[in-house]
């Protein structure tokens, strides 16, 4: 049966091959062009990163954004999935509409928060209806930082809560319906219930979720650059600025460097503190 | 006190569906509600004339109709590419005990903690030294790398839930391993295989930062929309916008059902 032990390796091999070629060789080739310079190998190219006018922003506004957005998702998807279970009547097209974001491109998302918040937008009109301004006003320049981070952060919100909700509604089909039944015959209340049954089951959901949209959260770009054009710089989009317009690729390179650590500590750190607890399985 | 808790829950649920539709409604009405729309001041909320005025201007910006061919084109050679690679290594994972298939599956798990998008950089590097630099097939495997590893995944939870005692019986009556997969397994995966597929179209149709690093007269619809962002009026970026939700919608309509047996599960 030297066939049958040998075929499964077969079936992976293609899969393991590409990821190999796309995935493994340019995130070496990412590290070498960060750290080669014109006279050598050095760093260089990342102490012209740090001398950056926008390095120390784009950092700012990149874990802004993400220590903003990431918990807010978090809570808006528990909330979600909770109100889902109570829901007895359309749950399938509920579901629907509440997924849509799921497919809609952070370009697009931009460009839709672009209608409504800009000078002429919806938001400005519903605002001069109700006295609160007089007339058409930006938002989204530098001369009004708050406001912009805040419209990235709504518009990042609205188009990523949805992959947040799904994994935590997965979760949530998998948590057997007579747990929170003995909790409640022991006569806990239904945020006992939630807060010591269904949360902690909840848990691998929770950590998956959270690893998944902290790590696209860090590569938020295209909203970014839609909502606030080059007022607010990201990691990302610096890194794009650098390979595009500057044509320099091993600066791009260090910001791609920089934003994978970031990542990989981020998802180490989500890791550790949701690991399993002593005495629970997993 | 049962009915107030009711009244609660209903009108959350309908004010999240509002906050989800609402801007989509908007910006619909930007897309097609004609160049007066854009600038009106205040804005009506509702349509005065309808006119695809806006879609049509759109459209007539110099390659914006190739530019969504190519993007077609990428999502479904992606499409292809990652069920190709994808479906065979989910299949070994659910149907074969071999040693290493877990070091493979945290492999392909680990592969969530890395911004992959990110690695278009170097691969524009490569990509101008092999000659697919700015084609279709290029941005098609680089949304590979993107769309395979969830393809392996899903394809995975989508084989375990297929009892192989149906295969088995298969292998009785005289099938060989490719064969019975091909009789019994695959018309029974087919629908999963589908909505698998459908999801890599969809992270290759919306993607954006390799598709704008990798490509630069042919460009996709949304790297060619990038670039209008500080180019061209409102209302053409706005239909833009439109046209890039319109599919996805559509999409996520089609695989609603499979989002959470099959994405829910295999993301974890």
């Amino acid at each position: 049966m030297r066939g049958q032990t040998l075929r499964p390796y077969l079936l992976i091999m293609p899969s393991l091959a590409f990821l190999l070629l796309l995935f493994f060789v340019p995130l070496v080739q990412t590290v070498a062009l960060a750290f080669s310079t014109t006279t050598g190998t050095g760093v260089g190219n990342f102490v012209q990163m740090l001398d950056d006018l926008d390095f120390r922003d784009s950092v700012r506004n990149t874990f802004g954004l993400v220590l903003c957005v990431v918990p807010l998702q978090l809570l808006a998807a528990l909330g979600m999935s909770m109100m889902l279970r109570h829901v007895r009547w359309g749950r399938d097209i509920i579901l629907w509409i509440w997924t849509i974001p799921l497919g809609i491109s952070d370009l697009a998302a931009g460009l839709v928060w672009l209608a409504i918040l800009t000078d002429k937008g919806y938001l400005n009109t519903i605002l001069f209806e109700v006295g609160v301004i007089s007339g058409p006003q930006s938002w989204l320049t530098y001369e009004t930082p708050g406001a912009l981070f805040l419209a990235i952060l709504t518009a990042e919100f609205w188009r990523a809560t949805a992959i947040v909700f799904v994994v935590l509604v997965a979760g949530v089909q998998l948590i057997p319906r007579e747990y929170e039944e003995a909790a409640s015959v022991f006569g806990a209340t239904a945020w006992q219930r939630f807060r010591r049954v269904t949360l902690p089951l909840l848990r691998p959901s929770i950590q998956t979720a959270l690893i998944l949209r902290t790590v696209l959260a860090f590569e938020a770009f295209a909203v970014v650059l839609a909502v606030g054009g080059r007022n607010f710089p990201v990691l990302v989009s610096q890194a794009y600025l650098w390979q595009f317009t500057n044509q320099n690729y091993n600066v791009a390179a260090c910001y791609a460097v920089l934003v994978t650590l970031v990542s990989l500590a981020a998802t180490l750190v989500i890791l550790i503190a949701l690991r399993p607890r002593a005495g629970e399985s997993a | 006190m049962i009915g107030s808790r009711r009244v609660l829950l209903i009108s959350g649920v309908l004010m999240i569906c509002a906050w989800t539709l609402v801007p989509i409604y908007l910006v619909a009405l930007g897309g097609v509600g004609g160049a007066s729309t854009i600038y009106a001041w205040p804005k009506p909320f509702w349509p005065a004339s309808l006119s695809i005025g806006n879609f049509t201007a759109f459209l007539q910006i110099e390659g914006i109709w190739a530019a969504m061919l190519r993007s077609v084109e990428v999502a479904v050679l992606c499409m292809i590419l990652s069920l190709l690679l994808g479906a065979p290594a989910g299949y070994a994972l659910a149907r074969f005990a071999f040693r290493g298939a877990n070091l493979y599956r945290l492999m392909i798990l680990m592969t969530r903690a890395f911004p992959v998008g990110i690695l278009a950089l170097p691969l524009a590097v490569s990509f101008v030294r092999l000659g697919i630099y700015d084609t279709v097939f290029g941005v098609a495997l680089m949304h590979t790398a993107l769309a395979l590893p969830f393809a392996v995944l899903v394809t995975a939870s989508l084989f375990v839930g297929i009892p192989r005692e149906l295969e088995e019986a298969a292998w009785v009556f005289g099938c060989s391993g490719p064969g019975a997969f091909r009789r019994v397994v695959m018309p029974l995966a087919i629908p999963g295989i589908a909505a698998t597929a459908i999801f890599a179209f969809v992270i290759s149709w919306n993607e954006v930062f390799a598709a704008s690093v990798l490509t630069v007269r042919n460009k996709t619809l949304t790297a060619d929309l990038l670039t209008l962002l500080s180019e061209a009026p409102l209302q053409s970026q706005l239909a833009g916008g439109l046209l890039l939700i319109l599919p996805s919608v559509l999409f996520i309509f089609f695989v609603r059902r499979y989002l959470f047996a099959l994405w829910g599960v295999a993301s974890r």
